[in-house]
């Protein structure tokens, strides 16, 4: 009780005080130590889902990458003949020998998947860069200046509605079947839905009130976007950099299940999931379509969750 | 991972700026839709030109000698100049006539191949679009006032499955262990309805995700502000609160979409379509770029931009009438 009078008495007392003024004092209230990466990460590693999707997503491409110079591998596409009959090895079930098993001409599946996921996280991550590279100096463009609205909106409008087949079938035409062609007509097109998304982002952030009221107070353009646009757009961008990557690996699968995908000497989780779709409907061949799609899912879901929860995190306000 | 399934709604990047009435907006708005449909056929056909010409004989090109050869190029009027071609293009089409399928089905209109198609396709695409409207809006809201629970957990995971999962894949999976688990047919017969039941909800299934994702985002961040708390401190039950406020809010950003999506059903989904052998548009403008049977490509191009473009248009004109704030004539924005 009477502690608490104390603290009443004193208190009131100081009200009726002038404060000395303090120039140190006074810049010190605007202080924080708020740094924009360091809540980012705070905030990321509260998520448990998206640690553990990091988590998952480091050891997949570690060990996708790692495995050809782990011991006892097998060369993905050779075809492993039995020595006593001469036979081809063809859809030998999961075993010591062979982990996942064989495919329909003798090849080791485990050593084709693992190549398989290597080549598909290559194409995904290469036209991945393209597409958000290109598609965020389009869309910046596009959203920025004011003169190139009505040309940008017609452009879109016209290549948006060019079929995609027609463009990979003329690139298969005039390139052969490669991953660099496979990249080349991935990309041609695709950044076209990532330059009109950020150009949304744009046309929505950059009148917004804060914005104005940092231009009425003649804050310079260039403190404007680093400070006021920017961040709100890393959160976006890396988003859906993040999600292109299912994204892409899921359009290898579709061009591999219409026939424009990569040759069979090149595999990727798009044409090993369709080599095992075709055997799908013999129960004991099963896991051929099985082993694959579960890989895949196991990358995808991943990035996913991963690009979420890093986006959500650099979302400044979520931030304290 | 909570609030973090979607991003801020998108906007449509179309802006219209013209101090004009809705009857001279609407004008504009079809020239220069026309003129988009124009450029977007005109391309196409440019582009299927340059395809090679040995494709236009498919598995025959061994057995026909040079002569051969040259003589069907020819009654097919492909050895014309490109110019000539698309002069005999545009003059059958402003005739109404969208030409005769050359390799896909030889010498039957193009009409007669597509039009039998469309009505499949639409059933099946506005069954999962109601589908979708129906089942995915109420997870979405039941999600989001049970947010963090067991509940909202199995919705989460649902979406994050179908969204980052390829459809091309689980729907495989789907074919192959729901007709034994249910005991459905394999494959689609017109007769039998229970074989529509598979495709229809496989092909409702992206929906329902995307849209239970986009309200669950929507009624959380909604249900903090101003206008709802007013709205329940003037003692309205919730449930009006949720239907005359929260939905109508939400379905602004999603009038734009809904014409499109819409209209778009009759295109079919090739992958769908082609796993239950339902004969629906899905895989015809592949199919028909693969042999380049190039006027029914240039028909199936025309159908669909004429669709998409008119889509958005009629998205635009939708949104603004659903919420009066949005102007069709006059400027946006704060500059």
């Amino acid at each position: 009780m009477s502690a608490k009078d104390t603290i009443n008495a004193i208190e009131e007392r100081s009200l009726f005080e002038l404060a000395k003024h303090d120039a140190v004092a006074a810049e010190r209230s605007g202080y924080s130590d708020y740094s924009y990466w360091r809540s980012t990460l705070a905030v990321f590693l509260k998520n448990r889902f998206a640690v553990a999707a990091l988590l998952i997503m480091v050891v997949l491409i570690a060990f996708t990458f790692m495995q050809p110079f782990l011991p006892n591998q097998k060369d993905p596409n050779l075809i492993h003949i039995n020595p006593e009959t001469g036979r081809q090895l063809r859809n030998v079930p999961p075993s010591q020998e062979y982990r996942f098993g064989t495919n329909s001409i003798g090849q080791d599946l485990w050593a084709r998947i693992w190549l398989g996921s290597r080549n598909s996280l290559l194409l995904a991550l290469l036209v991945s860069i393209v597409r958000v590279t290109v598609g965020i100096v389009v869309g910046a463009l596009w959203g920025y200046v004011r003169r190139l609205d009505r040309l940008m909106t017609e452009l879109y409008n016209v290549l948006a509605n060019v079929p995609t087949t027609i463009v990979y079938t003329l690139a298969a035409y005039i390139l052969r079947p490669s991953l660099r062609t496979m990249i080349i007509a991935m990309t041609i097109l695709g950044w076209l839905p990532m330059a009109r998304f950020i150009r949304n982002q744009v046309v929505i952030i950059r009148d917004r009130e804060y914005n104005l009221a940092s231009r009425c107070l003649g804050t310079p353009t260039s403190r404007i976007i680093s400070r006021n646009i920017l961040p709100y757009l890393v959160s976006v961008i890396m988003l859906q950099f993040a999600l292109a990557i299912p994204l892409v690996i899921g359009a290898e699968v579709f061009l591999s299940y219409i026939g424009l995908g990569l040759p069979y000497h090149v595999p990727s989780l798009g044409n090993l999931v369709n080599q095992g779709r075709q055997l799908m409907l013999i129960k004991s061949l099963r896991y051929q379509l099985i082993y694959p799609s579960i890989v895949l899912s196991l990358i995808t879901i991943s990035f996913y969750v991963m690009g979420n929860a890093f986006s959500d995190a650099a979302d400044p306000r979520t931030h304290v | 991972m909570a609030e973090s399934l979607s991003s801020a709604p998108e906007r449509r990047p179309e802006r219209p700026r013209a101090k004009a009435g809705l009857t001279a907006y609407t004008l504009r708005r079809a020239a220069q839709s026309l003129v988009t449909v124009f450029i977007v056929i005109t391309a196409v056909f440019l582009l299927m030109r340059l395809l090679p010409l040995e494709g236009y004989f498919g598995d025959d090109y061994d057995r026909l000698d040079d002569f051969q050869r040259q003589a069907i190029l020819r009654s097919l009027g492909l050895l014309d100049p490109w110019y000539v071609q698309l002069r005999n293009f545009y003059s059958g089409l402003l005739q109404g006539d969208l030409g005769t399928s050359i390799i896909y089905r030889p010498k039957v209109p193009v009409t007669r191949i597509v039009v039998p198609r469309i009505p499949v396709s639409a059933r099946f695409g506005l069954a999962a679009v109601g589908m979708g409207l129906v089942i995915g809006l109420t997870l979405g809201v039941l999600a989001a006032r049970e947010k963090g629970k067991i509940f909202d957990g199995v919705v989460q995971g649902y979406i994050v499955f179908v969204r980052a999962v390829p459809a091309v894949v689980y729907l495989l999976f789907i074919q192959l262990y729901a007709t034994q688990f249910f005991d459905l047919p394999i494959l689609y017969r017109a007769a039998n309805p229970r074989s529509w039941v598979l495709p229809a909800v496989s092909l409702s299934l992206g929906g329902i995700a995307s849209y239970a994702m986009w309200i669950r985002r929507f009624m959380v961040d909604e249900l903090n502000k101003d206008y709802i708390k007013l709205a329940r401190a003037k003692g309205m039950s919730n449930t009006s609160v949720m239907f005359k406020h929260v939905l109508r809010n939400a379905f602004v950003p999603m009038a734009q979409y809904l014409p499109t999506t819409l209209l778009l059903t009759i295109a079919g989904s090739l992958y769908i379509e082609s796993l239950y052998s339902i004969p629906g548009m899905g895989g015809l403008l592949i199919d028909a770029i693969a042999v380049q049977d190039n006027p029914l490509v240039q028909a199936l191009v025309l159908i669909f931009s004429s669709l998409g473009v008119f889509g958005l248009f009629a998205g635009d004109v939708l949104m603004a009438l659903i919420d009066p704030r949005i102007k069709l004539e006059g400027r946006g924005g704060a500059r």
